[in-house]
Parts: structure tokens; sequence; C-alpha cells
């Protein structure tokens, strides 16, 4: 057996000037502006001259091996073997050579990873890890998005536009390892019943100060049950944030039927025009209905087409719910409006309207 | 390895439709690996009961590290016994998420080698996801990684991964460069990294221009994005050729200005720049005739987070303009923060829940920054002030 090597830690990332192309190498903070030539295409070009186009294909994030090394041989026949992902779980080609364009994407889409994304509509959706790897989801998130994402497939690939960019966020439960709560819309798992405690586990896998203090509201108690110390909860008083279930696995909330998903709307982190804001809640729950959760989907494309057709150029979901206002936001998607929908938490008194400045019904 | 594929039938419906499948990834994974198959069977069964099976904590990962590992066990075990242990390994991404094939396949192949050969291309905070390790795999696979110039991620209580927007590398928006600063800052800090000593976590992310492409305002604990603070460049030509092939300035540039300080008169732009407040909007819609000014720098902005514990918060202004020009300035001030929340700070309370709690000026005060009328949107309504005792006549 040969001698172990000495065990590397604390290196970091590798420096990501080693996977630039020459062309970005170039022209690095030299850019002059850019152009979208075509649906998923951005065309960068520099003070120099120098041209790069990035060809944006979509990705179910969760990939398989199989699938990057596929992405890796494509980047190797049409672009020296370099791409990048986004923000956004995109994958982006980066082409130097035009004539290289059209079968780059002709093949991505025959591959099944069709390119679009860019410009005033819809790209891939953020989202999180749902059913798939995560103890506290109250959905499924790959399968929503899934969902969803075919439904509005239209607005990806360039074939119907929108007055603006429209970005679309998921996350399974309130800890929303997505930003979703700054999206024009939002999909969010929510739980709508109090934990149920495993009396039996909860002094072996928890500590009961740190369990009790996890509770925002107070709700959380120490008891005692069949001689055992545990604790209770006062089921008036949660909230269903499944703060506790993440400090103690014994105050368990995923439940088959009450678990679903709520919707929000009208959020930005851009400052562009207006400055960032957060998304509203429009619809609080809609049923977990898998495989393809049809009412959140009809949901969503509800919102997405009452917006199409009523904002104007350039205006976000938000802003244009704030030039129209929220009633008539209400009236036009007929989402119907009810107590779930007024805040009651911390500062809850800042959303109340204070004006008699009403629209026409 | 030729697995037989566990049944799906609800999930072989979503490997219908335009939209890349999920399942078709999953599938293809488990094809040659078999806790890729019982982590499709698993995935099956919630969907046929509507509940996860997955379940938290343990305290998984590698030596000396405190992050970087989210260890996940199922509650089917018997069921599914090749993802009985299926830990999430967060690797650290380089900055600006650019990949070589080359690189790429090597990452394969350690994967193929050590876990389920699942990955997540990225994780919310910005990492490489390797989905579904053992807990014997973790060492090796770290091994591996590092062998090849990769490091993990952080997770708990400590700086998580930052992460940037493609900045100067390729977008001629950006006003400091992104990419360079998040290698730096991610190096600097790699002991803060791996080992978690904050009351909780602590984000970073770098965005290069107000369009905050990284959403870095709504997620991250500290927000560094590119400002100017001159004059917006104007190339009239450009702006005159956009007006001739169509735009309508009026309706599209000028009339949705925030401080309405931009004019058209027929031939030329005119920006009053005193008044603008940089909000990008004239400079997206006419990337050819408009550019940022040329005395760039940040601002950076501290506090954003998901709802977890007290509410969701964007981050606030800190610092209204920093040129950039010394990174030690950011790593000093971060110390600071850290020194300050580390003590102060509740377990579990981010460092805009604390800033909430205490108050910005305290807060500012403790930090030795001075209040400055940019960092709130308008002065305080109510008369509650708490005059310092020193204060007299
Ligand atoms: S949003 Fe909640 S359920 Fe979803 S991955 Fe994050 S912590 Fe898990
Ligand atoms: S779910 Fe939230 S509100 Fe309800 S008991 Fe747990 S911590 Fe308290
Ligand atoms: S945040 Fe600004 S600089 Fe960065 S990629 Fe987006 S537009 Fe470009
Ligand atoms: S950047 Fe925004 S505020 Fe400044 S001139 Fe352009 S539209 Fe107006």
């Amino acid at each position: 057996m040969s001698t172990p090597a000495p065990r590397k830690t604390d290196i970091g990332p590798p420096h990501y000037e080693q996977f630039l192309p020459e062309v970005i190498k170039k022209n690095y903070g030299k850019w002059k502006y850019h152009e979208r030539p075509k649906p998923g295409v951005l065309l960068h070009v520099g003070h120099s001259g120098d041209k790069l186009w990035s060809v944006r294909a979509a990705s179910a994030r969760l990939m398989s091996i199989e699938t990057l090394r596929l992405l890796a041989d494509i980047a190797d026949e049409f672009c020296d073997g370099h791409l990048r992902f986004t923000s956004r779980n995109n994958v982006e080609f980066l082409v130097v050579d035009e004539s290289k364009v059209d079968p780059l994407i002709e093949r991505l889409n025959k591959e099944g990873y069709p390119v679009g994304g860019t410009g005033p509509g819809i790209t891939n959706i953020v989202h999180t890890q749902g059913w798939i790897h995560c103890h506290s989801a109250a959905s499924d998130a790959s399968g929503v998005v899934k969902s969803v994402m075919d439904e509005l497939f239209p607005y990806y690939d360039g074939s119907k536009t929108l007055p603006a960019k429209l970005r679309i966020a998921f996350a399974c439960c309130l800890n929303m390892c997505g930003a979703v709560h700054c999206s024009d819309i939002a999909i969010l798992g929510v739980h709508r019943r109090a934990p149920v405690i495993k009396h039996d586990q909860l002094r072996g896998q928890c500590e009961i100060p740190s369990t009790v203090s996890a509770c925002p509201t107070g709700a959380i108690r120490p008891t005692t049950v069949d001689g055992r110390e545990t604790v209770e909860v006062i089921e008036e008083q949660c909230m269903f944030c499944a703060n506790c279930y993440t400090v103690c696995p014994a105050m368990t909330l995923n439940d088959p039927v009450n678990d679903g998903l709520s919707i929000w709307v009208g959020g930005k982190v851009s400052n562009a025009r207006s400055e960032p804001m957060f998304s509203k809640l429009a619809i609080p729950f809609l049923p977990n209905n898998p495989p393809r959760w049809p009412e959140t989907v009809a949901a969503v494309k509800n919102i997405v087409e009452v917006y199409a057709k009523d904002a104007r150029n350039y205006e976000r979901v938000g802003e244009w719910i704030e030039r129209i206002g929220w009633p008539k936001f209400f009236e036009m998607t007929e989402i119907e409006f009810t107590k779930y929908h007024i805040d009651d938490f911390k500062h809850a008194g800042e959303t109340y309207k204070r004006s008699l400045h009403f629209r026409q019904k | 390895m030729a697995e037989k594929l566990r049944a799906t039938p609800l999930l072989d419906e979503l490997e219908k439709g335009p939209w890349p499948s999920f399942v078709t990834e999953m599938k293809k994974s488990a094809a040659k690996n078999p806790m890729a198959n019982d982590q499709l069977g698993i995935l099956e069964h919630s969907y046929r009961d509507k509940i996860g099976h997955w379940k938290h904590g343990g305290l998984v990962g590698v030596m000396g590290y405190g992050g970087g590992v989210i260890g996940r066990y199922s509650d089917l075990p018997e069921e599914y016994p090749e993802c009985a242990e299926f830990h999430t390994i967060r690797v650290n991404q380089p900055a600006g998420w650019f990949y070589t094939s080359d690189v790429l396949r090597k990452l394969c192949d350690v994967w193929e080698k050590h876990g389920s050969g699942l990955t997540n291309m990225h994780g919310s905070t910005g990492d490489i996801i390797l989905l579904g390790a053992k807990t014997e795999a973790l060492e090796p696979v770290f091994s591996d990684l590092t062998e090849m110039g990769f490091d993990l991620g952080g997770s708990g209580s400590d700086v998580r991964t930052p992460s940037c927007c493609c900045g100067e590398s390729r977008c001629e928006w950006a006003c400091y460069d992104t990419m360079k600063f998040t290698h730096e800052l991610t190096q600097h800090f790699q002991d803060e990294l791996h080992r978690p000593a904050f009351p909780y976590k602590f984000k970073f992310k770098m965005a290069g221009c107000p369009n905050d492409c990284v959403a870095s305002v709504a997620r991250s604990d500290m927000s560094i994005i590119g400002t100017w603070r001159d004059n917006i460049q104007i190339d009239q030509k450009e702006v005159a050729a956009y007006v001739k092939n169509g735009l309508d300035i009026d309706a599209d540039v000028t009339s949705r200005c925030p401080t309405g300080c931009i004019k058209w008169d027929g031939k030329a732009l005119q920006i009053d720049n005193t008044n603008c407040v940089k909000c990008m909007h004239c400079i997206n819609t006419m990337p050819k005739g408009l550019a940022p000014g040329k005395d760039r720098g940040a601002t950076i902005l501290l506090g954003a987070k998901a709802p977890i514990i007290g509410g969701a918060l964007l981050a606030s202004v800190l610092v209204p303009f920093y040129d950039m020009e010394d990174a030690e300035d950011i790593y000093e001030l971060a110390e600071e923060i850290w020194d300050v929340w580390g003590e102060h700070g509740m377990n579990r309370e981010r460092v805009g829940e604390f800033i909430q709690r205490i108050g910005l000026g305290n807060f500012l005060e403790q930090i030795g920054l001075e209040p400055e009328p940019e960092m709130v949107m308008h002065p305080r309504t109510n008369p509650y002030i708490f005059f310092e005792l020193d204060e007299e006549g």
C-alpha cells in the first residue's frame, strides 16, 4: 500500500480564471454592449470588437453525471469546452464562432435541453429540494417546477413574450432556501397543522429549553406526559413555521392532507425603476396534488395571463399591481380575498390602507 | 452495473412535456447506481403518500470541518436500504460558475466513484451540490475533491459559500470585479467558512450593478452591489439609432425614470445626473447608447433573510458608497460586525434580526460607523427617543 498523501484542507474553490475562455480573458472588464439576437442567445461585444455568443439552455437543476458529461461533450463540439451555469440553474455555452450558434441550438433542443430564457419572458424557476431530499418539505419542489414550466414553456422559448421579465421561485417550506420572498410569482410550501409530538423520542433527540425557545410565538411549553419530560404546543398560538422541527426532530409537521402550496406575487430584487420589493400573498392554500399539481399550475398561469394582457411595457408584476391597485388585482384574477390576506404578524398595521385612494370598480 | 429500475408510475408522468425532466435525470443515474435507484423509489413513495421521507440532522462531516455536509437519513431504511444514508455534499463553486468540459468530467468521475451520481448545478447558495453520499464515502470524496483543487462550501452557523454574478467577465454594466472579489473573500475567510462559530449563518452575495442578478438584496446577510457616483455615459448617436429603429423613448424610457431626471428633445438625451438614482432602467433599455459612469464602486447592504425566525427581511444600506479599492476594508467591516453580533446575538438570530432588535442606530455605534440619511427611507415618526443620559442643557 502506498502512503497516503498529506490531507489537504482549506484550499478554497479553484481560481475561476483557469476555466475562462480566451475571449473572456481578453475582454474582461472591457465589454461594450450586448444584444439579444434571438431567444436564448446573448451577444456581447467588446470595445475590442470581439464577439461572444452565450447560448442559454434549460436544465432541471437536478442533473445526473450522465447529463453533465453530455453537456461537456456538446461544449467540446461547439465551443472549445467552455460553459457556465447561471444563478437560475440554466446552462450557457460560450461560443466565439457565429456559425456554430444555430447548430448548437438545434442540438440542445434535440437533446431535450431547450434554448430560451432571455428577455421579457419566463426563465428557469429557482427552487429547492422538496421530497427529493429535505426533511421539512411541505411539498415536492421539482415536480411542481416541472409542471409549471411545461405549461409556461411558450414564455421560455420566445414564442410568447411578456411586458417585462417575470421571475418565478419555489420553496417547499418557510425556511425558503430560494429567494421566493422577492419574486414576481412565488410558490411556497406551507404546513397547516401544529407539530405532532413524539413524546417517546423527544428527550432522546432534543433539549427541552432550546425547543421551547425555538418558537417565535411562545406556543411551546414544557410538560410531563406519562411521567416523561416533554413539551406541549398551544395549538391556537401555532403559525406552522416549523422552526421547532428544525431544532427538534421529534416535533413533526409533515401532513399528507393539510400540507400544500401558497402563491405570492409582485416581488422584485432589481432596482430598475422601482425599489426592490417583497412578494405579497395572492392565494393562501392550494392542495398538494402530485404528480402534476393542476390547481397550482392553473393558478400561476392565470396570474401570468392577466398580467400579460394588462401590464405596460417594462412593468414588472409588482409595478403593475401598484399601478392598478390590489382590489383590481383580485378582481381581474378572480382570486378570492380572505382574512388570511390581512397581515397579523409584527408591524402588520403598516400594511393597512389609510387613504381614500380607490379606483373605480 | 445495470440496475432494474424501481417502478414509478406517478413520476413517469413527469417525463412528459417540453421542460427537462428531473425524473429522466434520476433514471439516468438509477440505471447505473443502486443508491440513485432507491432514491427514485423513495420519491415515488412520497408522491404516493404526499409526505417527505427524510429525517434531518445527524452530525456527519469530514475531519476538521464543521460544515459542508448535510446529514440526511431516510425514514424507510428497510424498504430503500441503498439510500438509508443519503448525505448532501456542498462543494464550493468557482466564482461566476464557469467550467471547462474537462473539469466537469473530472467532477463527474469523482461522483461516479463515491456517490449517487446525482447533482444540483447549483444549490440555492451557489455551491455545486453532490446529492446522496453514504457516511463512509465522505472522507474519500473530500480527498479526491481537494486533489483536483476543489473544497467544501459552508453549512450551519458559519460563513456560507459566497457567490456572485458574472460581473466584468461578461457584463458591460459591472461596476466592480465581482468574481475577483468573491474569490479572494472566499479564500480569506476559509476558517470562518469551514468552522461554524456564529450565532447563525452569514451569507455574502456580490452583484456588479443595481440589477442585482444574484438577488443579493433578498438573500444575503451582506450584499455588495455595484454602483457609480458620476454621470451616466451617453453615446448620443447610438441613442438616436434606438429611436430611429422604433424604440418609443418617451413611453418606455424617459417616462419610466423614477425621478424624472431624463429628457429626450427629439435630438438628444439629457440626464440631470444629480437626481439620477442609478436605477439602471434607461441603461437596460439602451445598452449600446448608455453606460454606468466611470467613478465606480459599490453599496454595502446588510441583513436580508428568509422568514425564519422573525419574518423575512430585505437588506438595508450600511455603506452608501465604497470605492472597492481595498478588499481588506470589507474584511475588517465584516469582522467588526461578527464581533458585535457574535457577542450579543442570540442563538439562531440572523444579523438582520439582531439589528432589528437592538436598533440600527445602536448597531452603527457599536461597529463604529456614522449614521447617514442614505441608510433610512425616512427618519423616525415616533417620539420615543432614548436620549443618552450624558446629554444635558
Ligand atoms: S425550503 Fe424548506 S423544505 Fe425546502 S429545501 Fe429548504 S429547508 Fe428544505
Ligand atoms: S411550528 Fe412554529 S409556531 Fe408552531 S409550535 Fe413550532 S415553532 Fe411554534
Ligand atoms: S448584476 Fe449587473 S453586472 Fe452583474 S450580471 Fe447582472 S446586470 Fe451584469
Ligand atoms: S438610471 Fe434610472 S434614475 Fe438614472 S436616469 Fe436612468 S432611468 Fe433615471
